[in-house]
């Protein structure tokens, strides 16, 4: 019997109860589609958080205070509170250690901003020229302030898209207006271009002023809240981490690495956790969609049965006639994977479709991969041998003399 | 050249032995058109499955064109059939919303044979079985009885085999159409030469063949050859 003949007969058996094939491949229909639509929402929660930490910069370690504690006491104000990092460890960072690309001394805090006839209230964020580059910031229109501002104290402003949306109208040209941050005046110089903020909060919300100026006229000190390192290259990170923290241990004279008053963070260590995280997730949503590609293998199997039950005596004619086992056994097996291989293409389209309603409906990334794609097509035709293997092994046995009498 | 030599077949129950067929021995040559009867329960059957290769006897010799079959596997039989047998069911057996045409060509798949080759062997069987043309791409269950069992004939003739084994033909057809069947089957032997073996109870029927063979309680009580 050759693969043409094997196709014919399978057709003309599924077709021939298309309300009872249709309702089996149903239940691979649903399975293979929230198999396929799960693991699209997993995995677009995975691209999703990626994209957003990797926005923030590429190959960047931060290093920011550790937490301040009373002198005797055991009240933490919590990380990030001391006041011990300064601009000469950033400079220091820039200078002494290899590897680094660049450095950006960073201070913020939150201030009440008001223009003409509007307010908000955001993060204002105190920094050098070199952040640009270490975080990723492109400027959409005017320009970011340079190291000759910093050094003049010039009163001026760059805004995210979202704070010149809250302060001039959405699009509204900014740039020569005057703003006041804490009651002091700025000019805006610059609009950032849009990061698009998910995950981790607006990062369009933001204004950047020069550092000196941020710590003359708004925060009154030299400390600095954030040092941000751009490393050349990402083999080298921990390398980078570790001579930073050697430096700034000497630096702040503490011997004993775990009562350092600064913590660093790497960006490699932010992602490779984040994707752990949405790695789970995506492994659990497909495992709960698989219980119900289960049911449908057993639906696949239910009918499989009932077919050869049915087809008793067909199958005693076909023995008789000179099928052998093996021809038996293939014919139900065909048909099974026949039933599976297209509920699992209806499926794909079915979560495909799923993946893209639920992106429009609730917002949320969605990403139907190739693997994903590919990896249901093998379940399904997988399914279809396993679920059909023991009705065909049922059918291929029946002898002949006693198929041929079954009523 | 058929052989059977001392054939005997038991069946074994829990613990209850029954013998079926009692050291039965007969030839027929080719060419010939035997009627193998008797009443039921007589072994008849079992008889039939033994030269139709569906089964194997207990012990004794089962030779098919010189080919001792009565000890093979159950793939080989299932070869020995696909070459060597036709079947005529009594209820036809034939594969329903299938066109005739595809029926016929059933046993032709099974031994891959060339695509271009089934329909022309499928058209000479149905001509041979007297079916008309304007039926063959009928579904099978479109069509009467007696020419269900004409496509049921032109089935068991298209591999051209070396015996057709019929077992109650008529037994599901009203008098007149059987008349037509067992026609048919006296013209396929006095024609073609085919060797037929026609199972049945029917006293009446068995006389259309030119040898009768009657079994009671597993043994051969008569083996007449008819003078026409």
């Amino acid at each position: 019997m050759n693969i043409k003949d094997l196709l014919h007969e399978t057709y003309t058996a599924i077709t021939a109860n298309k309300v009872r094939s249709g309702l089996t491949m149903l239940g691979i229909v649903i399975g293979i589609g929230s198999v396929i639509g799960m693991i699209s929402i997993g995995q677009g929660a995975q691209q999703s958080i990626q994209t957003s930490i990797e926005s923030i910069g590429s190959n960047l370690i931060l290093v920011m205070p550790g937490q301040s504690r009373g002198v005797s006491g055991p009240v933490s104000s919590g990380r990030g509170s001391a006041q011990s990092l300064t601009l000469e460890d950033s400079e220091v960072i820039q200078s002494d250690v290899n590897g680094v690309r660049a450095v950006a001394p960073e201070v913020d805090s939150r201030y009440q901003i008001t223009a003409k006839d509007k307010n908000t209230n955001t993060q204002v964020i105190g920094t050098t020229n070199n952040y640009t580059s270490v975080r990723n910031l492109e400027i959409d229109s005017g320009y970011f302030f340079t190291n000759e501002q910093n050094r003049n104290f010039s009163k001026v402003a760059v805004l995210g898209t979202t704070t010149r949306d809250d302060l001039f109208g959405e699009g509204a040209e900014a740039v020569g207006k005057q703003i006041k941050i804490n009651g002091i005046l700025f000019t805006v110089i610059g609009i950032t271009a849009s990061k698009g903020g998910t995950g981790f909060g607006d990062q369009d919300d933001r204004v950047f002023i020069p550092l000196s100026t941020a710590q003359r006229f708004l925060i009154g000190n030299s400390y600095l809240s954030t040092i941000n390192i751009q490393v050349q290259d990402s083999n080298s990170m921990t390398q980078v981490q570790t001579e930073v923290t050697n430096i700034l241990l000497k630096r702040h004279k503490i011997k004993d690495p775990a009562l350092a008053d600064f913590s660093t963070m790497n960006q490699a260590d932010i992602v490779s956790t984040a994707s752990s995280v949405t790695g789970t997730f995506t492994i659990l949503l497909g495992a709960i969609a698989s219980i119900s590609l289960l049911v449908g293998g057993i639906g696949i199997m239910n009918m499989m049965l009932t077919s050869v039950t049915e087809r008793t005596r067909e199958i005693g004619l076909r023995k008789a006639i000179g099928a052998t086992k093996s021809d038996i056994s293939k014919q139900f097996l065909v048909e099974s994977i026949m039933l599976t291989f297209l509920g699992g293409l209806f499926g794909i389209i079915l979560g495909w479709g799923i993946s893209i309603l639920v992106g429009k409906l609730f917002s949320v990334t969605t990403v139907v991969s190739l693997s994903s794609v590919l990896l249901a097509f093998g379940v399904s035709a997988g399914i279809g041998i396993v679920f059909g293997y023991y009705p065909a092994r049922r059918a291929a046995k029946l002898n002949p003399i006693e198929a041929l009498r079954y009523e | 050249m058929i052989q059977c030599l001392n054939i005997n077949k038991i069946y074994k129950t829990a613990n209850l032995e029954t013998q079926v067929l009692k050291n039965v021995s007969f030839t027929i040559n080719e060419g010939e058109f035997v009627a193998i009867t008797g009443p039921s329960g007589s072994g008849k059957s079992t008889l039939m499955h033994i030269l139709g290769a569906l089964d194997s006897p207990t012990s004794g010799q089962y030779l098919l064109g010189g080919e001792d079959v009565s000890q093979l596997s159950e793939d080989k039989l299932a070869h020995i059939r696909k070459n060597k047998i036709g079947f005529v069911f009594q209820a036809f057996n034939l594969l329903p919303r299938t066109t005739v045409l595809r029926n016929v060509m059933l046993p032709l798949i099974y031994a891959n044979i060339p695509e271009n080759e089934r329909l022309e062997k499928a058209k000479k069987a149905l001509l041979a079985a007297g079916l008309d043309e304007d039926r063959w791409l009928n579904l099978s269950n479109q069509i009467s009885g007696g020419q269900m069992q004409r496509v049921a004939i032109a089935r068991a003739l298209v591999n051209d085999p070396s015996l057709i084994l019929a077992d109650e033909p008529t037994g599901n057809l009203d008098t007149k159409t059987g008349e037509i069947v067992l026609a048919t089957f006296s013209r396929l032997n006095k024609e073609k030469g085919h060797t037929i073996i026609l199972i049945t109870h029917d006293q009446e029927i068995a006389q259309h063949a030119d040898r009768i063979i009657t079994i009671r309680d597993g043994n051969i009580l008569e083996d007449n050859t008819l003078s026409s």
